[in-house]
């Protein structure tokens, strides 16, 4: 049977060059990056190129688009939180094109190898720790004491806060990558049934079986790739307000 | 316009009336915007949060993995600090339990069962 780990593998395209003892390569996985990237990027230009006031096909997507992370910015982080709208909505682009991106055959899911969206989660709290510090100075550390408890129990609540506050990049990171690998792994197993079965003589007749399954978890994965990418954005948002709007 | 029954007797106290009567339909008016608004937003919110709670697994996973992820960084964090300070269990010990801790306060959070208070 197709083994179903094969597909994380990272592939040496180039070496770059070395930092230390560490390789810097670039990888397939820097490629789907860049193809990403640049997706998003003819995506965005071509939508907005036109400008029309009755927006054609793409346009529409793109305005779709950033009304939906508009939307989900202001629900969760309110209009203040609009400044941090380009940072939102380049996220949510990457993660979705990636993850979609990951689906088509042959092809390579980045944002399963957890190193990615660990660097993205550090990359959120990174924000968030060094806005509210900017904006609240100390006031900031007020995010760690909630409010109308009494001394003493300050004395476990206030660690309990802080472990709290540092396990989000934590299950921002882990909830998108194992999704994603999750999803990858049982796809592949599933349609290696198929192979197997048909090889295994009569036992062929109920390869149909994994084969309709197969199509079915492929619809579950678009579903799983747009709602994870949706689910980062959202959360980014809230932890943003924590930012903003520091103390309970 | 519906009569108030504002009596209407000589000029000046006909203009208290009036300035009351004005008074009273901005009030009107203003909280008939706080209602178009209210109902406007939440209209609103469906559409922003369509997708956000789909499916029941969707839902446990988020929840498990915020329990699990609490119980690491409170797991982290003691060993970091036994690493450190040369306590030796007892820094893993204590960080274990708060991280247990947190990772039940993030899951009450993340599934609405608490709302922050005074907000």
């Amino acid at each position: 049977m197709a083994d179903p780990i094969h597909q994380f593998q990272l592939k040496t395209y180039t070496t770059l060059g070395h930092i230390g003892h560490t390789e810097i390569a670039f990888t397939n996985s820097s490629l789907f990056m860049l193809i990403a990237v640049g997706l998003i990027t003819m995506f965005m230009l071509w939508g907005t190129s036109g400008r029309g006031l009755v927006p054609g096909r793409i346009q529409s997507m793109v305005e779709l688009s950033y009304e939906f992370v508009a939307n989900t910015v202001r629900s969760s982080a309110g209009n203040e939180g609009m400044r941090f709208f380009p940072f939102v909505f380049s996220l949510f682009m990457f993660v979705l094109i990636l993850n979609l991106a990951g689906l088509i055959p042959y092809s390579f899911t980045v944002t399963s190898h957890i190193i990615i969206t660990a660097a993205l989660a550090v990359l959120v709290i990174g924000v968030v720790i060094v806005y509210g510090f900017m904006k609240h100075g100390t006031h900031f550390l007020g995010l760690f004491v909630p409010g109308g408890v009494p001394p003493v129990m300050l004395a476990i609540l206030v660690p309990i806060e802080v472990i709290s506050f540092i396990s989000r990049p934590i299950s921002l990171s882990v909830r998108l990558f194992a999704n994603m690998l999750a999803g990858h792994i049982a796809l592949k197993i599933f349609a290696g049934f198929i192979g197997s079965l048909l090889a295994a003589g009569a036992w062929g007749i109920i390869s149909p079986l994994p084969l309709a399954l197969t199509v079915a978890l492929t619809a579950l994965e678009v579903l799983v790739a747009v709602l994870q990418a949706y689910v980062f954005a959202t959360l980014t948002s809230i932890y943003l307000n924590d930012a903003l709007h520091p103390g309970h | 316009m519906p009569n108030d029954g504002t009596p209407h007797g000589n000029g000046d106290k006909s203009r208290a009336s009036e300035d009351v009567d004005l008074s009273a339909r901005l009030e009107r008016l203003g909280k008939r915007l706080d209602e178009v608004r209210s109902t406007g937003q939440e209209q609103r919110r469906p559409t922003g949060t369509s997708g956000g709670e789909p499916s029941a697994m969707g839902k446990a996973f988020r929840l498990s993995t915020e329990f699990v992820a609490g119980i690491i960084a409170g797991c982290g964090i003691g060993w970091a600090v036994d690493a450190m300070a040369g306590s030796k269990p007892w820094g893993l010990i204590v960080g274990t339990m708060l991280g247990f801790g947190a990772g039940v306060w993030n899951v009450m959070r993340a599934s609405g069962f608490t709302k922050p208070p005074s907000r």
